[in-house]
């Protein structure tokens, strides 16, 4: 367990000293927050009573999914990982007496946490000085709170085990280019990060909502706003814990069977 | 003790002609070739043994290494290395071995290398003070001292290597693999490596297996050597006893004021350039001194020397003899 720490510390302390890579992700999380939010107040003027979340439950919805963008997005992947799969260096991470998988989510994990370190709270402190309705509010209740913070944590995980398989996919693909596209931009609409799912047609949303990728943003950003509470949360949690065990056991299935067939790329 | 047994490994390799309408027809069908990496390869290399495993590129060295190391699974034979199948105990296996493959990089591109380092004392748990020991032990003999704090992307190919060593020297592993560690280095960085290539398997009887185009490594190093070539060992001994095979040979180079050569049969001109000259004798077919005489009668000597084969030219001549 010890030497994953220490790999997750290295990684976390080295992903710190990106601070220009920050200012400029602040700026753009900035930007294009105020962008989504003034868009949907133009569809709220409209007509407010045709949507399912309040506007200051989608307000706080947005600011969260900027401040924690690190954390949420499917497209912050590890270049270090696909380069060494189709360089041939992961000769020596293969000869190292470590487990392959749970480096790889450690080091995930590692750069995810410090990206979302140095980003969240500037953003948090301005949202929360916006004037109402366009800023965050506080949270629902301090129990909502804390089953955000479970599940936001768990969400973390949940999108982590999921990369994992489009690393593991390179092994075969060899350019992480075609799946990444294709995986990319499918999660990026079922997660939730372009619109929130509740704005889908109900028997679309339903299904939506079973998927693993409900279980990755969706969940603990709605779980803050009170769009979800009581024992919708309870499920909802459930339902990541599960998924969650799913992808990281296919995963570990999978990298097993890929190590075996695996070829390290150049002499 | 590391024992190999008919190590089969076979490669599919995606084949294609070249240009657009080959693309194309290659979208939908693709043809592969097999290309037999490993034959039937068997050795067994003992403790505190130090092996020149050479052969030309592509001959199957590298994959030789990775089955060694765990990282690449043979498709049949048997691999045992101090009682362990590498590929299934992987994990429990890597721990007694070190890897330095000379044209990748383990060490960590943006920080200083004694992270690196840590990194990896914490990863085989090295305790406190063997990692002490050892660290001090290789920071002086490597002369790494200025460098270790360095970031590793600064360092120039000689002194990165040598980190890499010492990286791969840290947990005290009983068998050192080397995949070409001198490729593109200086000559100082050469022979620094190689002093302590041989001090480590001196000292600590570190079980070292080096393969090397370099032929003064060879030379340097090694006593006994494993000639590989398409993928089957082809050879299997000492350096002296090549030399042996060879000794029917003999280079007999000329610098002349003027000259004419005629030819003489068992003495092959190889180069000449003005006033300098290179011959082969066969000894089987003209002793030396009546080829001297010949030669001295053709041409107006200034300087004359004779050598045996090089290791170079014995290599040459191997791969000849086996046409690899």
């Amino acid at each position: 367990m010890k030497k994953y720490l220490s790999f997750f510390r290295i990684r976390f302390v080295n992903g710190l000293q990106y601070r220009t890579a920050a200012y400029a992700g602040i700026a753009t999380q900035f930007a294009w927050g105020f962008m989504e939010i003034l868009i949907f107040k133009a569809f709220y003027n409209a007509d407010a009573a045709a949507f399912p979340m309040e506007f200051s439950q989608l307000s706080s919805y947005i600011w969260l999914q900027q401040a924690f963008l690190a954390l949420f997005m499917l497209w912050f992947l590890d270049n270090e990982i696909f380069s060494a799969i189709s360089s041939g260096n992961i000769a020596y991470e293969l000869s190292r007496p470590i487990d392959l998988y749970f480096m790889w989510f450690t080091k995930n994990l590692a750069i995810r946490l410090s990206k979302a370190v140095l980003r969240c709270m500037p953003i948090l402190i301005v949202a929360a000085f916006l004037p109402s309705p366009y800023g965050i509010v506080l949270p629902f209740s301090f129990l909502g709170f804390l089953a955000f913070l479970a599940a936001m944590l768990l969400a973390l995980f949940t999108v982590v085990a999921f990369s994992m398989l489009i690393y593991i996919a390179t092994f075969y693909t060899l350019s992480p280019l075609g799946i990444r596209i294709v995986a990319l931009s499918l999660t990026e609409f079922l997660s939730g990060a372009v619109i929130p799912l509740p704005f889908l047609p109900d028997n679309v949303r339903k299904i939506v909502e079973a998927t693993p990728f409900a279980s990755m943003q969706n969940l603990p950003l709605r779980i803050y706003s009170g769009n979800i509470a009581g024992s919708e949360m309870l499920r909802g949690i459930s339902l990541q814990v599960f998924w969650l065990t799913v992808l990281v056991l296919a995963g570990r299935l999978w990298i097993k069977k890929a190590l075996k067939n695996v070829v390290v790329q150049g002499g | 003790m590391i024992e190999l047994k008919n190590i089969n490994k076979t490669f599919k390799i995606a084949k294609r002609n070249a240009g657009l309408s080959e693309a194309l027809k290659a979208l939908f069908k693709k043809e592969y070739t097999c290309v037999h990496a490993l034959r039937d390869v068997s050795f067994s290399i003992g403790n505190g043994e130090m092996v020149g495993y050479i052969g030309p590129n592509g001959a199957g060295k590298s994959s030789t290494v990775k089955i060694m190391s765990g990282i690449l699974h043979p498709d049949s034979g048997e691999c045992i290395i101090d009682g362990l199948i590498p590929w299934e105990d992987r994990r429990e296996h890597v721990r007694h071995i070190g890897v330095v493959f000379g044209q990748r990089s383990q060490l960590w591109w943006d920080v200083p290398v004694i992270d690196s380092f840590e990194l990896i004392r914490d990863i085989y748990r090295i305790n406190s003070t063997s990692y002490r020991n050892n660290f001090e032990e290789l920071v002086s003999t490597l002369e790494l001292a200025d460098i270790v704090r360095t970031p590793a992307r600064q360092l120039s190919l000689g002194q990165r290597m040598r980190c890499e060593i010492a990286a791969s020297l840290l947990h005290s592993p009983s068998i050192l693999f080397l995949d070409e560690p001198t490729i593109g280095l200086d000559a100082v960085s050469k022979i620094a490596v190689r002093e302590f290539i041989k001090r480590i398997n001196h000292e600590h009887k570190t079980t070292v297996i080096l393969t090397t185009h370099d032929m003064q490594d060879i030379e340097a190093l090694t006593e006994r050597i494993l000639l590989i070539g398409k993928g089957q060992i082809l050879l299997d001994g000492s350096l002296s006893e090549l030399k042996k095979r060879n000794s029917s040979y003999r280079t007999i180079t000329l610098e002349f004021n003027t000259g004419n050569f005629a030819e003489i049969p068992g003495i092959t001109l190889n180069n000449i350039i003005d006033g300098h000259a290179v011959f082969h004798i066969d000894t089987g077919m003209i002793s030396v001194s009546s080829a001297i005489s010949e030669l001295s009668r053709s041409a107006d000597i200034t300087d004359i020397s004779v050598t045996g084969a090089t290791a170079e030219e014995m290599v040459v001549s191997l791969y000849e003899e086996f046409k690899i």
